[in-house]
């Protein structure tokens, strides 16, 4: 049995680094927005199809289709925040998670009756090839993930933290009224955060789709795991989430080796109750309101 | 309380038209429609004490419909107790894992969108555990023999299983009215809008709480208990999948959130509403759903207060300012 533990773990770590890819969008948006966006599975299916369409009408090596595929999505989330999630809820917190819910709704069944339920994976030729690591052999595409993750956290974290955009944002997320009173435009910023956080789940859909796959539901499952993760380490907090989504996939992964397969998620949910009841402000997050 | 006005009676009178016309015209499939329709209002009614009247947005009500059906199944069908008394006990337990998830979640103060997520990971967790273990039928799920009768809480005839539905979404309202006037529901309110003003008034915030949780707990499960008795399945994606805690607060937000009439108004709009959006493209999967969605979003957008609220506004033409004044008291 401990010899399983070890590769165990590595595996949990690569499925850890996807998870914290698709939390760092929401972190950011959950952090800034104060709102929980329960589309964000559903933006990470669409991301998904179109890293598949690009590959299979236009032969686009997932990868390379980054470059096509951020842009276009931070077009998308920004056209959300600015034209439907705003202006539908009407500012009021409960109301933004029902718009949310009713567009992960229409965008999950308008994939399923343009693309039907059928499962759609992309066949690239490195799938299975293994890099070996200690004790485990893992697929080449999963390790990319691992380091693309904390690319991608670090990336974030510059433009939070060093840009003009990011210093409004930081400052909306805090005090709304008062970046108000300073000039900066809050509408703008939001929406600018939502596209950024839009791009982000773009970049995670084409970097997980070598090891995956896509339907019209598949984002369901991310969005919770996502949630947690966001929770856990602390909202708003790239290094937390990219910290908090790896030892997910660890937890997942003894879960599942200790307890059985189907009792594997069991030990995220566990972990979310907990530190919402014992530390809802997140292992890195400061602690607020 | 404030007097309905014209936009109201209209609306209720239309409602509960319907309602006793399945009396009149018995059409098996409006009657099984409408059965559903009625069962979720229940879960909805119980989501709109905590939800609607406490503010405390619950994700995770499946988790109390979710153990009123299993706990029924698992007594009846693996320990062969008698529904009428299984279903007692299964709504006790609903009231109790409601009570544990308040106790715990208003302990350690959880609220808004943090309180949103830790119902939903513990109905999550529920699912789980239903799904991997043989007592709730695992992936299976449990079926319940069909034994019509009135000793087995079943009924042959659809139009008793509607007057069943029928007596306990009055049941649930009649324990909405009574809350809204009484001191406890008072206080309730106060909490949803200023939770530190009603903790300055000396009001027990944590135990109001708490015990709308188990009231609404009770009503979940009694929903649960009602469903399981009507299609005598269950399984863990039924009892405690998303969707049960979504319908749960659809029909409360889109009827009219904390008001007596807004869960039964809203399910039945949202129920009429899918069911009409699959008439109208049928043969085109999924096109139905997206239409729901944009009608939601609609609904979002142009009536804040659901339709309650709508109708609210409708009111006669006034004749005399005096009479205003009155009205407005």
């Amino acid at each position: 049995m401990s010899a399983l533990i070890l590769p165990a773990m590595l595996g949990g770590l690569t499925t850890g680094a996807i998870y914290a890819l698709v939390a760092l969008g929401l972190t950011l948006i959950y952090g800034v927005l104060h709102i929980i966006n329960f589309a964000h599975g559903s933006l990470l299916m669409l991301a998904l199809y179109g890293v598949y369409f690009l590959h299979v009408w236009l032969g686009f090596d997932p990868y390379l289709a980054i470059p096509i595929i951020a842009p276009l999505f931070f077009v998308l989330g920004y056209a959300l925040q600015r034209g439907v999630i705003a202006p539908f809820s009407g500012g009021k917190e409960q109301n933004v998670l029902l718009v949310t819910l009713a567009l992960s709704i229409v965008f999950d069944n308008l994939a399923l009756y343009f693309w039907t339920s059928n499962t759609r994976t992309v066949a690239v030729s490195y799938a299975y090839t293994m890099v070996e690591v200690g004790p485990a052999f893992i697929p080449l595409p999963k390790v990319i993930a691992f380091f693309a993750a904390m690319l991608c956290a670090a990336i974030l974290w510059l433009v939070i933290n060093r840009t003009r955009i990011g210093k409004a944002i930081r400052a909306v997320a805090i005090e709304k009224r008062g970046a108000q009173l300073v000039g900066i435009e809050v509408e703008q910023t939001y929406a600018v955060c939502f596209g950024i956080g839009t791009a982000c789940v773009a970049v995670a859909a084409c970097l997980l789709i070598p090891t995956f796959y896509v339907t019209p539901q598949v984002g369901y499952a991310f969005v919770l795991v996502a949630f947690t993760t966001v929770v856990l380490g602390g909202m708003g907090s790239f290094a937390g989430a990219l910290v908090s989504g790896l030892l997910l996939g660890v937890i997942e992964a003894l879960c599942g080796l200790f307890l059985g397969e189907t009792l594997g998620q069991i030990g995220i949910f566990v972990a979310f109750i907990l530190i919402l009841l014992f530390r809802p402000a997140g292992l890195f997050g400061q602690r607020t309101a | 309380m404030k007097h309905a006005t014209l936009g109201e009676w209209v609306l209720y009178g239309a409602v509960c038209a319907y309602l006793l016309a399945l009396y009149a015209l018995p059409s098996d499939v409006w009657l099984g429609f409408t059965i559903n329709a009625l069962i979720v209002t229940v879960l909805s009614i119980a989501w709109n004490i905590t939800g609607g009247y406490g503010g405390q947005m619950s994700f995770g009500h499946a988790a109390l419909f979710g153990t009123g059906a299993f706990v029924t199944a698992i007594l009846q069908v693996r320990l062969g107790v008698n529904p009428w008394l299984a279903a007692p006990l299964a709504i006790a337990a609903a009231a109790l894992v409601a009570g544990v998830i308040g106790a715990l979640s208003f302990r350690y103060g959880l609220k808004g969108s943090y309180f949103a997520l830790v119902t939903l990971a513990f109905a999550e967790v529920l699912r789980i555990l239903a799904s991997s273990f043989s007592i709730t039928g695992g992936g299976q799920g449990i079926l319940v023999p069909y034994k019509a009768g009135v000793e087995n809480l079943q009924f042959a005839s659809r139009v008793s299983t509607y007057t069943l539905a029928l007596a306990l979404v009055a049941l649930g309202m009649l324990v909405t009215a009574w809350m809204q006037r009484s001191r406890f529901g008072a206080y309730l309110i106060a909490i949803r809008e200023n939770e530190e003003a009603a903790k300055a008034l000396g009001i027990d915030t944590f135990r109001t709480k708490v015990l709308a949780m188990v009231l609404s707990g009770a009503i979940a499960g009694t929903a649960g208990v009602a469903y399981l008795q009507t299609f005598l399945f269950v399984d863990s994606q039924i009892a405690y999948g998303a969707s049960m805690s979504v319908e749960a607060l659809l029909g409360p937000m889109i009827g009219g959130s904390g008001t007596l009439w807004g869960p039964l108004v809203g399910t039945l709009a949202l129920h009429l509403l899918g069911e009409s959006a699959k008439e109208l493209v049928s043969g085109a999967p999924g096109l139905n759903l997206v239409l729901y969605g944009v009608v939601l979003l609609v609904i979002l957008r142009y009536l804040p207060d659901g339709l309650v609220g709508l109708a609210r506004r409708v009111r006669l033409p006034r004749r005399a300012p005096a009479a205003s004044m009155k009205e407005a008291r």
